[in-house]
């Protein structure tokens, strides 16, 4: 525990100084408010696809509804902090929409994932479109109108937090004896059962986590772009979410975060091409995949552990 | 007596893979189950292990019926298994897979002390500690799956074929490693088809034949029966 605590501090110096610099760039105006916005697109992304990453990539279970808990939690939040418009509502949103999303994976969780593979990615994209429809007809969500003038909340240092705070969660759950498990489970479900794994758990654990974290993204994407729709959480945010994941390596939450980077630098910088935009973009995955097919990184992460060890050793030799 | 299996049937959907098999296995032990394949074998081990459930028979682990019980139950009384064709997590490393074999033991202080019995008994697994456990040689990984199931501390360690696919040198080393496991007090239940080495190490043996229990001795007498000899040792 306290090895973890020294890493942690150090993951949270390093985040501080990261924010210190980002503002600095700003303020001497290198990052003007178009580079803003697509930071926190890009961090938004990067707490979607996260959660993704621990499903697909830790507990091994392929899932394509996560826009229906982005969906869930953009929702929530919206219907919350519409009637409370302060960071207080929203902290308040975020927390419900995370609830509600964890408690329906956990519902449809159970059922589902006694199933594997193919099977599996039809069922979770069928909860996603179920979600999407009950939005559809719902008075509360307006229909397939959907909500407007949701609160500005998700201002730039709110989504900062947010990605600190989801990122450090998940890398802490993957390097305990939880996350042992859930990545024993993806391994080999059978050895995992028999050292005492109950794999049912571990799997819908993994499962709720990811939902809510895909919550918490909903939540900042419904009040930084204010407004929602059904529409905007078909199967084809599910699909981005799953790109992200895909590019950036299964399994390295370092390759997500550079794949959510590098996606969001390259359509801010096509953004001046026009209809071109979307086959430049698909033509640039489509050479990622053919010439680095496990993803940018594969499963490298970046770890401060190795990065101490490596000093530590390297002392050592000088000392010696 | 550890571990009296009685009468146990189990079937594969119509098909009856084992037909009414009673085997003990007395503490200190090691009792050797051999037989060609389809013999029943695996199916025997993972119904004990809780894996599969049987359609008749009981299995009487320290005087409690445990064929009705949930294989964390069985693995938390104590009994756990080398899996047949290893089935190491090959994406963890190797103490991670040490640690996954120790996922139910509450004492964390008794568990350091395990690792370093285990990286002792098996001195390449500590050399290779910080590896993906994929990138060890086939007797390696059967040396870490061995590894694991002991870090659970079992009593009684339930052994699946433990020299399939393996070269000569290294099947000797893992029969030699059994023995040793025993001299440390565990009580082993050995499956194999290498039946002379089997009997060989074994206080007792048990040979079976498409289901049912043909034969049972001390390991010298079966090893010495002829029909035994022409069967599975080739003689």
């Amino acid at each position: 525990m306290k090895k973890n605590l020294k890493y942690n501090l150090t993951w949270l110096a390093i985040m501080v100084v990261g924010y210190v610099v980002i503002n600095l760039l700003e303020f001497v105006g290198v990052i003007d408010q178009f580079g803003e916005n697509t930071m926190v697109l890009i961090g938004i992304n990067i707490i979607l696809a996260t959660g993704l990453n621990l499903i697909i990539g830790f507990s091994g279970q392929f899932s394509l509804g996560h826009a229906g808990f982005m969906a869930i939690g953009a929702y929530v939040c919206a219907l919350i902090t519409s009637s409370i418009s302060t960071p207080m509502g929203m902290a308040i949103g975020m927390i419900a929409g995370a609830a509600v999303s964890a408690l329906v994976a956990l519902i449809v969780g159970i059922p589902t994932l006694r199933l594997d593979g193919d099977y599996l990615a039809i069922a979770t994209m069928g909860v996603a479109e179920i979600i999407r429809i009950i939005l559809n007809n719902l008075k509360i969500t307006n229909g397939p109108a959907g909500l407007y003038n949701i609160p500005l909340l998700a201002t730039w240092p709110v989504v900062y937090l947010m990605v600190c705070v989801t990122t450090l969660i998940i890398v802490n759950f993957i390097h305990s004896r939880d996350g042992r498990a859930v990545m024993s489970v993806r391994e080999n479900e059978i050895a995992s059962e028999s050292m005492g794994v109950n794999t049912t758990k571990w799997k819908v654990l993994a499962f709720v986590i990811g939902a809510a974290t895909a919550a918490i993204g909903g939540a900042l994407h419904a009040n930084y772009i204010q407004t929602i729709a059904p529409t905007d959480f078909g199967i084809m945010e599910s699909i981005n979410i799953l790109i992200i994941v895909v590019l950036g390596g299964i399994g390295s939450i370092t390759g997500t975060f550079v794949a959510a980077a590098v996606l969001g630098l390259l359509d801010m910088i096509l953004q001046n091409f026009g209809t071109l935009r979307m086959v430049l973009y698909s033509l640039a995955l489509i050479l990622l995949m053919v010439f680095k097919p496990s993803g940018l990184l594969g499963t490298w992460e970046f770890s401060v552990r190795n990065l101490f060890n490596r000093f530590t050793k390297s002392k050592q030799k000088g000392d010696a | 007596m550890l571990l009296e299996v009685e009468d146990l049937s189990v079937n594969y959907g119509v098909i009856q893979a084992v037909k009414g098999v009673s085997f003990k296995v007395n503490e200190g032990e090691i009792v050797s189950l051999i037989g060609a394949n389809g013999a029943g074998k695996t199916t025997i081990l993972k119904t004990i292990s809780g894996l599969m459930k049987p359609s008749g028979g009981k299995i009487v682990y320290e005087g409690h019926e445990i064929q009705k019980q949930k294989s964390q139950k069985i693995v938390a009384g104590g009994i756990s298994q080398v899996p047949e064709g290893r089935r190491i997590f090959a994406g963890l490393t190797v103490l991670e897979n040490l640690q996954m074999g120790a996922f139910l033991r509450k004492d964390r202080d008794g568990l350091k002390k395990d690792y370093q019995e285990v990286f002792e008994r098996f001195p390449v697994l500590r050399e290779r500690k910080n590896q993906d456990a994929a990138t060890l040689s086939g007797g390696e990984q059967q040396m870490l799956a061995m590894g694991r199931a002991l870090t659970a501390k079992p009593k009684l360690l339930l052994m699946d074929e433990p020299s399939m696919g393996l070269a000569p040198i290294f099947i000797n080393e893992i029969f030699d490693i059994i023995q040793a496991i025993k001299q440390q007090g565990t009580t082993v239940l050995l499956i194999e088809q290498n039946a002379s080495k089997a009997l060989a190490i074994a206080d007792r043996g048990y040979v079976l034949a498409t289901g049912n229990i043909l034969m049972t001795g001390t390991g010298q007498e079966l090893l010495a029966n002829e029909d035994v000899q022409k069967a599975y040792l080739g003689g």
